[in-house]
């Protein structure tokens, strides 16, 4: 009988939470442990940090992380993630969420906070279909894909998330796989250090459920996909980093820097008080 | 601090209901408001967009009413009193979120200043017909509390008591106001902040590592750590046990947390329920009534009065949890009670299951204009619809 | 230490400061009962350190074992992949050196 050995991130995952839901090799587990493995290398303070997440596998992540953490409605982390925020501006808010969550139901939420520049950090895991509820369709599914509901094959366009994101006004838009593990740690450490609202998409393994409507194979032949096709090429034009089967353009797409909108929101504040002040 | 940036709007004022109540909110202590416009109920953003920034407090209009819950959702659990505005349709866009802060306890204010309906209906008019959506808008079995001012006085003061509610029991509190106390200018007087009444959530008395974020203590309410305080808990939508894991398969589970989530409000609800009785000591006809009906059931019945017709009022200021104690008590003593309601029938089937024998009379009002005291006086006199 | 610099870094003749240098020494710990059976840190480790053990544990599946810790280059890949944290690898600690050269003599 082997003795409990502790692993030493385990002082960042929460006890009552783990051991996780997910299958054999789901890309969630590795993204679990390179979030947790950026925390650690930034030496972040974990009662300043909050986890928020939304509907499906990744939203059990925010139940497996040692901080304040919240699972909220199908779609709706990011507009809590913005109350939060607002309301307690020392904290650094992390919304992990899937593509369905953020980008189906959750599309509207998405582009306003891009808009308005609300200093959170989003990060997508990115597994091209509804994993939770058997892999249904979503908005990243690829053409001619037969899943749940496209039986027949999907004859509906994916997103391209880093040209959405850096449409909508991201001031931080990074793709990487899982299989990318430390290039994402430090896309992460990136996110959560830049002010910003921060988007990372994480293109993520879903072997028991997307594996089987792609045919692909097993957790290792999708990770060997992930080998083959990704490209890494660093701020090339984010319109043109679309995912085909041979093709996953991976890297940084944008890095700028921009007002926050809590930076506006203070300065504001502080301008209508002092003009009420007068008496004006 | 300068008398445009303070907080409680002290003073004698004409204002109106949507005002009075974006200042009770102020006063209560609300620091976050997020919204959306929509006629009635514009006026509150646009108040709380002009006074949240001088007490320096956030404003922020989100792009959909889901969004402004979400976000009022988010601020209370980062510690601040939170409150949201809206109307019909942006209530039941709400709905799915309103059962977010009923199953995680968020304390919350969301007022709804009601309008002709259904769907976009009739936005410049008013009605009461959103009174039972209140309390079974959203799936699932909950309950919570929802007041309703018939006046612009009251749209301050039960303001004030929706945030006192809301923090006590940790539970999102409707204020359901008809567009006519929406919009209709009165005084309004408000006190000193000394003088106001407020209630704050009670915080764990616990360290971290013993603190369960779902475990009971008074009034079977948890007390409510917030973000950043070092308690890093865990909050799910999903029915979950009192560490605030996570428990979908749990026959138990579901039992305990949905059983407690009711009882908190209804084995409460003496605490909670308020109404106003009005000439009611020897009366044998009553009138239930409750926003701007009640005003014109007032003057009917006084009008009863002066005719010989021992009549009285009952006005509703909780509208949830029903006052059926209250109604059961008065459905003793009198023959009849009348219910004019601005729908086709809501609130009075409540009064109805409360009243039992006694009979209830209904008073229908589509469209804008509440009843004139006449019509409701003519119910009095006649005894029958 | 010769053997173990030539093996794992195919040299073509021994470095000048080979007795001053110290390779780190890798200790490979596998949290048996959270392995999920994967197979990525067999797959995709370097050096080939790892492969699937004949064992089974409480998830019904087979968990890595430990080939030869000699070839383990610390790249630490194993740690940062495995879905499960079930996996970890750190530097051979000077205790833990102790302690084996004791066992060994035992």
């Amino acid at each position: 009988m082997q003795a409990e050995i502790a692993h030493p991130l385990d002082v960042y995952l929460r006890e009552t939470g783990m051991h996780h839901i997910w299958c054999t090799g789901c890309g969630n587990g590795i993204l679990l442990n390179s979030f947790v493995t950026a925390m650690r290398e930034l030496e972040l303070n974990l009662d300043k940090i909050v986890v928020v997440s939304g509907i499906g596998c990744i939203g059990r992540i925010a139940g497996y992380i040692n901080t304040d953490s919240f699972h909220t409605t199908h779609g709706r982390p990011i507009p809590f993630a913005t109350g939060v925020k607002l309301a307690n501006p020392e904290l650094k808010v992390v919304v992990i969420s899937g593509d369905g969550d953020l980008f189906a139901i959750g599309g509207n939420h998405f582009i306003h906070a891009a808009r308005r520049n609300v200093d959170i950090k989003v990060i997508c895991a990115n597994n091209f279909n509804y994993g939770m509820t058997g892999g249904q369709q979503g908005p990243t599914t690829p053409l001619n894909i037969s899943t749940a509901t496209t039986p027949y094959g999907n004859i509906e366009h994916p997103f391209n998330l880093v040209h959405l994101a850096a449409g909508s006004g991201a001031v931080y838009v990074a793709r990487w796989t899982t299989l990318h593990v430390r290039r994402l740690t430090e896309s992460i450490k990136k996110a959560l250090q830049k002010e910003g609202f921060s988007f990372i998409e994480v293109i993520s393994q879903c072997p028991e459920i997307y594996g089987k409507s792609t045919k692909i194979g097993d957790a290792i032949d999708f990770m060997n996909w992930f080998k083959k096709a990704s490209e890494i090429q660093n701020f090339s034009d984010p319109a043109k980093a679309e995912i085909t089967p041979d093709r996953i353009p991976i890297g940084e797409f944008v890095d700028i820097e921009k007002p926050t909108y809590e930076k506006l929101l203070t300065e504001k504040i502080v301008q209508v008080q002092n003009k009420t002040q007068g008496g004006a | 601090m300068s008398e445009k940036n303070r907080a409680v709007f002290t003073g004698k004022h004409f204002l109106s209901g949507d005002i009075a109540c974006a200042e009770g909110a102020l006063a209560a202590g609300c620091r976050f408001f997020a919204g959306y416009p929509i006629t009635p109920a514009t006026e509150i953003a646009e108040r709380m967009a002009r006074r949240l920034p001088q007490v320096g407090a956030t404003y922020i209009q989100m792009e959909d009413e889901i969004a402004s819950i979400a976000a009022v959702i988010g601020a209370s659990y980062a510690g601040l009193k939170a409150m949201t505005a809206t109307s019909g349709p942006g209530f039941s866009l709400m709905q799915e979120n309103i059962g977010l802060a009923v199953m995680t306890e968020a304390p919350c204010v969301i007022v709804d200043v009601m309008r002709g309906g259904p769907s976009t209906g009739q936005p410049t008019m008013a009605g009461q017909q959103d009174v039972m959506q209140a309390k079974w808008g959203s799936h699932g079995d909950y309950e919570i509390v929802a007041l309703t001012p018939s006046s612009v006085q009251e749209a301050f003061d039960l303001t004030i008591e929706a945030f006192n509610y809301a923090e006590t029991y940790r539970v999102p509190v409707m204020v359901m106001m008809d567009a006519i106390v929406g919009h209709m200018w009165e005084k309004v007087i408000i006190p000193p902040a000394d003088n106001i009444r407020i209630v704050n959530r009670n915080k764990p008395s616990v360290t971290p590592k013993e603190y369960m974020p779902f475990k009971p203590e008074k009034n079977l309410v948890p007390p409510m750590a917030v973000f950043g305080e070092g308690y890093r808990f865990h909050a799910t939508g999903l029915t979950h046990e009192e560490d605030g894991r996570p428990r979908t398969e749990s026959i138990k589970a579901q039992q305990r947390l949905v059983q407690r989530l009711c009882d908190k409000i209804r084995k409460n609800s003496d605490k909670i329920v308020q109404v106003k009785e009005i000439m009611m000591e020897d009366a044998e006809v009553a009138v239930v009534a409750y926003g701007i009906e009640s005003r014109a059931a007032l003057s009917a019945v006084r009008k009863a009065r002066s005719n010989g017709i021992k009549a009285g009022l009952v006005r509703l200021v909780t509208l949830w949890p029903f006052p059926e104690k209250p109604i059961a008590e008065v459905a003793e003593k009198v023959k009849m009670i009348i219910v004019p309601e601005m729908n086709y029938g809501q609130l009075v089937r409540e009064v109805e299951r409360a009243a039992k024998a006694t009979p209830v009379t209904f008073l229908p009002k589509l469209g804008e204009e509440p009843h004139r005291p006449e019509e409701i006086f003519e119910a009095i006199k006649g005894g029958k619809p | 230490m010769e053997k173990q610099i030539l093996a794992t870094k195919k040299l073509w003749r021994k470095p000048l400061d080979a007795e001053k240098i110290k390779l780190p020494e890798a200790q490979i710990y596998i949290i048996k009962d959270r392995c999920k059976g994967c197979g990525y840190c067999i797959q995709f480790c370097p050096k080939e350190v790892l492969e699937e053990s004949e064992e089974i544990n409480a998830r019904g599946v087979h968990p890595p074992k430990v080939k030869d810790p000699s070839k383990c280059a610390l790249c630490g890949f194993c740690t940062a992949i495995c879905p499960d944290l079930a996996i970890y690898v750190v530097e051979k600690t000077s205790e833990k050196k102790e302690e084996e050269k004791n066992e060994r003599k035992e």
